[in-house]
């Protein structure tokens, strides 16, 4: 794929940074069922969009687009494309798997492997090829000190990920995915299987992630999309609403339905 | 109208209440004690049968040990364990037998594990739902069901005659591998199915290509069900006598075997000769005893092995 990033500006929600994805005339099935309805969605460099709708509103289904994971579907199809710095991904030519190295995924509730959190870490580049021992040794500790769990962690970095806590094990995911160099993180509803302090602690790291990856994340609670974001999309039955700068989306929204969603009347 | 009601009134076992108040001696109560009764009576039957179930099933065990240990015990010396028989088997020992049933058990996991495991890495991970996923199922299924004796026979038409090796080690343990195939695969599908989707997920979103995740993540986690079933296969195959008889297994040899392709004595078909071919079957009873007591150890230990193992295993992953 190729790597030239041109930078455009929009007019439209303002942003000045350089497009990184974006969709276009997305419509997803699974099997019959047309869950993604002709989304045009894009999102910039080093910003963090999130994507906000009721249950079932295609927004995680959305998400896992952007990295193809859909593709392990069988009965799931696509149409249209989604472009990364200017190239489509389901262009037939292109490797699923350096695709997925490119953009890394936070699960909803945390996965750790059964392993040790050293081998958690280091998982993702012993697969991408990476052998020598001391590379690995020094990105492991740099992915824990993106993720803030270096300091907590450091000590015990051969014991089982599976003794962590939620809080933490979800930051070790969040470490795990990094330590590959992605260039875009796609995160579904990170903490909501977590409880507030862990959450805040995420969202503390979002801030300072956004300084060097492109966030894309999926919430259902929309506090949590206006503490963190910088562009809001909401979904509705598979169709893209309205996108919007949060803090304008939030409280000047365009359209009823928006406002309606916001406002806790229907959810 | 019920709208105008307050949430009291409106709770319709309140309202029966209301009309037909809960006495001591109400028609309604009586029924319900009388049916109280008789229901917890039937609970406490039904109970009791299950647990005389559970019974029955670990005190047969139980039986068949005490009767075996009772009847055998007094062969079980160290000669026994060490010497080939000798006097038309009525004295002497079992070793080329114990020798023998090793070589072929150990042989037919050798064989069976490989094979078993790579069938059901495809079967669980690979392959697509279709008319070809369902043939290859119906053939595992319908393995497992042929009878011993037909492997037996099928391993002689095949191994010992079509490709010419002959009553050996080699064509038992090809044998007992097939019989012993269905086994391992269905103990390791159901290990890869208890193994997390959200780990796959993990795998690949991190890049890594599918064979990867299965290698270094998938197997490893599912490595304390593959076992089992490798252990619970080998303990089937040492124990199995028809498919033996007409591959790997002989009536007496003086030697023990040097290479896979000659000919052993085996435990189980050794029990058979003495209780039935022998010229002094009265004689060797002790003797029968004896092996069958063997025989059962050897299952039991390896069983044993198994467990062990595996809870070490598992105590690792959880650490």
């Amino acid at each position: 794929m190729s790597q030239t990033t041109e930078a455009v500006k929009i007019p439209d929600p303002g942003s000045e940074r350089p497009l990184k994805m974006a969709s276009e005339h997305l419509n997803f099935f699974y099997g019959d069922f047309e869950a993604l309805h002709d989304v045009n969605l894009e999102f910039y460099e080093n910003e963090v969009t999130a994507l906000i709708g009721p249950s079932g509103c295609g927004k995680s289904t959305y998400l896992r687009c952007l990295n193809r994971m859909n593709d392990l579907i069988p009965i799931s199809r696509v149409e249209g494309k989604i472009l990364l710095d200017g190239d489509d991904i389901y262009a037939p030519d292109v490797d699923v798997v350096s695709l997925r190295s490119r953009i890394g995924m936070v699960f909803q509730k945390p996965n750790p492997f059964p392993k040790t959190i050293f081998e958690n870490i280091a998982y993702g580049m012993k697969v991408n090829g990476l052998r020598k021992k001391s590379e690995i040794e020094a990105r492991v500790e740099q992915s824990l000190l993106q993720a803030a769990l270096w300091d907590e962690v450091k000590d015990r970095l051969d014991d089982t990920a599976l003794g962590l806590s939620g809080g933490q094990q979800q930051r070790l995911c969040i470490a795990r995915a990094l330590a590959v160099e992605p260039e875009v993180l796609l995160m579904d509803e990170p903490c909501s299987a977590l409880d507030p302090i862990a959450t805040q602690k995420i969202e503390e790291l979002i801030h300072q992630l956004k300084e060097l990856y492109t966030i894309i994340i999926v919430t259902h609670n929309m506090q949590q999309a206006a503490r963190v974001s910088d562009i809001t999309a909401f979904f509705y039955l598979g169709k893209l609403i309205e996108i919007g700068v949060t803090d304008t989306l939030f409280t000047r929204p365009k359209l009823k339905q928006t406002e309606d969603y916001i406002t806790g009347r229907f959810g | 109208m019920d709208m105008e009601r307050t949430a009291s009134e409106t709770d319709l076992f309140q309202t029966d209440r209301r009309k037909r108040p809960m006495e001591k001696d109400s028609p309604f109560k009586k029924m319900a004690g009388a049916g109280l009764r008789r229901r917890k009576a039937l609970q406490s039957a039904v109970f009791f049968l299950i647990r005389l179930a559970a019974v029955i099933n670990g005190a047969a065990l139980f039986v068949i040990l005490f009767f075996m240990v009772k009847n055998g015990i007094g062969a079980i010396n160290w000669t026994f364990l060490t010497q080939p028989p000798i006097d038309s088997m009525t004295r002497g020992g079992i070793l080329p037998c114990i020798v023998g049933t090793l070589a072929l058990s150990l042989g037919a996991i050798v064989i069976a594990m490989p094979i078993g495991v790579a069938s059901a890495i495809y079967l669980n991970e690979y392959a697509r739902p279709g008319k070809v996923l369902r043939l290859i199922r119906l053939g595992i299924n319908n393995l497992a069901g042929v009878p011993s004796i037909v492997f037996g026979l099928f391993g002689l038409a095949l191994f010992v005659v079509y490709f010419k090796m002959g009553v050996s080690i080699a064509a038992g343990a090809l044998t007992l591998g097939a019989m012993t195939l269905p086994v391992i695969i269905g103990a390791t599908e159901e290990a890869l199915r208890a193994v997390p989707d959200t780990y796959r997920e993990a795998s690949l979103g991190l890049g890594a290509t599918k064979w990867q995740t299965i290698y270094r993540v998938v197997l490893p986690a599912a490595m304390p069900g593959i076992l089992t079933g490798g252990i619970l296969g080998i303990s089937r195959a040492a124990g199995e006598t028809a498919p033996i008889m007409f591959t790997a297994a002989v009536f007496f040899t003086p030697v023990l075997p040097s290479s896979i392709f000659d000919e052993v004595m085996a435990l189980p078909y050794h029990i058979y000769v003495l209780a039935t071919a022998g010229t002094e079957i009265a004689k060797t009873r002790p003797l029968q005893y004896g092996t069958a007591l063997v025989l059962i150890a050897l299952v039991l230990g390896m069983n044993l092995v198994a467990i062990v193992y595996r809870s070490h295993l598992r105590k690792k992953m959880r650490n």
